[in-house]
């Protein structure tokens, strides 16, 4: 039991990141708060990559001389590109919200909604 | 050798054209670049597809790296099929949008709005390229962040809440169908599609395996707006500029289902779907999506609002065919792929004619336009038969199929689904139809005149595409037909 608690720590993060972040994309009203829990659920992903990527005793994936285990380099490479969309992802989301910020004067859900439905 | 370089260049030519035409001064000029980009796009589809139509593979090794190490574009009859379509409707598209976009982006930024739309052909003909699913997820994320950027480009302020309200959605959805694919690259070692579904299927029975796949449904559930998760839609589509909504609503959801059957079927296989409750589930889904999305439809007050539901609803036509999971199911949801293509294609040119003569697509502003403009109310008219599903017109062979594939089974409940939804799009389709020809103009519509040649002629080559893929379904059934059995799924057998 202490074993799978113990050492599977990294996944136990993983998750409750994962559901951290979730929890702020649906139940937070504000537009910001709302982008960084999306960024921190996609951060958890990278977390499960990586981790996904371990080998016990494995080094660094270089090349060098008295070690013959390595980490396996692919998930890392995989997870380079995930970053670049999630910061794409990030950019673009708070670009559309300083547009909407000039649009509503607001960036409160309920209150764009309230002035959606007076017109 | 040219054949096995094609599959890149399709990608490729489009992602070279966009940086170059943001960079194209405003006006005309990016438009004709783009043009001549997705019309080239189409030839190359167009020769891709009668290369593996007989069943043959086109194989491309990205950079040299044999698969399963490197990633592979891989062209069988589906592939080269959804290729097409989006090229095609691109290609059609683009003759439309030089008028609609005059109007409705400022001239100053019609060379990124150019450059944003190839970047989002890019994604969706990536997409149907690949054939490493890590590839596909980027080139899912290529697509989704240029269409969040398309549709914020609409003139009203709410089309900034719909594309973030999109945004939320959507990246949920990839990021979901991330996790799914790490799960099952962590039990598998492997990303090559291919490579994959031979490595599943010792292990079909693992937990991880099990879990990846419900990432992996849900995630591209949220992309396909399968009912519940559609929620997103109707107002991307409404309040997207009139060509967006004609490109996002013939391909984009179109790609999603690609998805769907590739990773479903392809990756995992017939057997999982089958020891799974994934089928029921479907099915299930289908049938609430087919019935309340349309029952929604009769409800809206407002065009493009109405095609979005109705959108949903044919959605969840195509995810009936899957949750059949037979030949006949996968056929008839290939070929209503297509057929939707064109039926929401000419519907949404329809709406953006609409839009552009009289500034909405409300219904209180639509009173007798019929009359008015009498080339896109017939456009409407032909377009909603299609729909409906009337014998000769192209709609009537999707609902053909999803018939036959339904009493195969002998599900009458399915059958009773299909007919009850094309009855449901007669009562919406007639609304329509209703408050632009037998209600008295009123006076805003008085002076309005037929929507410009350049608009019609793009419309009305879809249309003329309904009626004739209505007759002539060798194409659309042989091609959906090799697909479906080279996806192997089963014949059904009770």
């Amino acid at each position: 039991m202490i074993d799978i608690i113990v050492g599977h720590y990294n996944y136990w993060v993983v998750i409750f990141l994962m559901m951290a972040g979730f929890y702020t994309v649906i139940d937070r009203g504000n537009l910001i708060k709302k982008i960084a829990g999306l960024s921190i659920f996609q951060t958890s992903v990278f977390l499960l990559y990586i981790s996904i990527g371990y080998v016990s005793d494995g080094t660094t994936p270089i090349i060098a001389e008295g070690f013959t285990r390595y980490s396996n380099p692919l998930p890392h490479v995989l997870i380079l590109t995930a970053i670049v969309v999630g910061v794409s992802t990030t950019a673009l989301g708070l670009a559309l919200i300083v547009r909407i910020n000039e649009a509503y004067g607001t960036i409160e859900e309920d209150e764009i909604h309230e002035q959606d439905k007076s017109l | 050798m040219i054949e096995q370089n094609l599959s890149l260049l399709l990608v490729v030519i489009p992602l070279l054209a966009a940086p170059v035409t943001a960079m194209l001064p405003a006006g005309r000029l990016p438009w004709l670049l783009t043009l001549i980009v997705s019309w080239t796009c189409l030839v190359i589809a167009g020769w891709q597809l009668s290369v593996v139509i007989d069943g043959s593979v086109i194989s491309y090794e990205l950079g040299g790296w044999a698969p399963p190490w490197g990633i592979e574009y891989r062209i069988d009859a589906m592939n080269a099929f959804v290729a097409l379509i989006l090229s095609g409707i691109a290609a059609i598209t683009l003759p439309y949008a030089l008028r609609t976009v005059e109007k409705d982006i400022p001239r100053h930024q019609t060379s990124l709005f150019y450059a944003v739309f190839l970047l989002c052909l890019v994604g969706l003909l990536g997409i149907a390229q690949t054939g490493d699913v890590f590839n596909l997820f980027v080139f899912l994320e290529i697509s989704s962040l240029s269409s969040y950027v398309l549709i914020a480009m609409g003139e009203q302020r709410r089309a900034l809440t719909s594309a973030f309200q999109y945004l939320i959605m959507g990246t949920i959805g990839a990021t979901f169908l991330l996790i799914g694919i790490g799960l099952v690259y962590a039990e598998t070692g492997t990303l090559n599609m291919v490579d994959l579904n031979l490595r599943l299927q010792p292990i079909l029975d693992h937990r991880t395996v099990h879990t990846g796949f419900a990432f992996i449904v849900v995630g591209i559930a949220l992309k396909l707006a399968l009912f519940p998760l559609h929620l997103w839609l109707p107002n991307a589509y409404k309040y997207a500029p009139s060509v967006v909504s004609v490109f996002l609503a013939a391909t984009a959801t179109k790609v999603a289902v690609y998805i769907m059957l590739r990773m479903v079927f392809g990756v995992f296989s017939n057997d999982f779907v089958r020891i799974t409750p994934t089928d029921q589930m479907f099915l299930l889904l289908g049938i609430f999506g087919v019935i309340l999305a349309s029952v929604t439809a009769i409800y809206q007050t407002d065009v493009k609002r109405l095609l979005a539901y109705s959108s949903v609803a044919q959605v969840s036509y195509m995810v009936l065919g899957m949750g059949l999971a037979s030949v006949l199911g996968i056929t008839a949801t290939l070929v209503h792929v297509f057929n939707h293509a064109l039926i929401k294609g000419a519907l949404f040119m329809a709406c953006g004619a609409l839009v552009y003569r009289v500034g909405s697509s409300q219904f209180e502003n639509l009173n007798g336009l019929g009359r008015q403009m009498p080339w896109t109310f017939s456009a409407i008219f032909i377009a909603g038969l299609s729909l409906i599903g009337i014998p000769g017109t192209a709609g009537f062979i999707s609902k053909w199929y999803f018939m036959l594939a339904a009493l195969e089974q002998q599900s009458w409940l399915i059958a009773l689904v299909i007919l009850l939804g094309s009855l449901l799009a007669v009562v919406y389709m007639w609304k329509i139809v209703e408050v632009m020809f037998l209600r008295p103009a009123s006076d805003n519509v008085a002076s309005v005149k037929e929507a410009p040649v350049s608009l019609l002629i793009p419309m009305w080559v879809l249309v003329i595409a309904n009626i004739y893929f209505g007759f002539y379904t060798e194409l659309t059934v042989n091609v959906a037909d090799s697909a479906a059995r080279l996806l192997g799924v089963a014949a059904y057998h009770e």
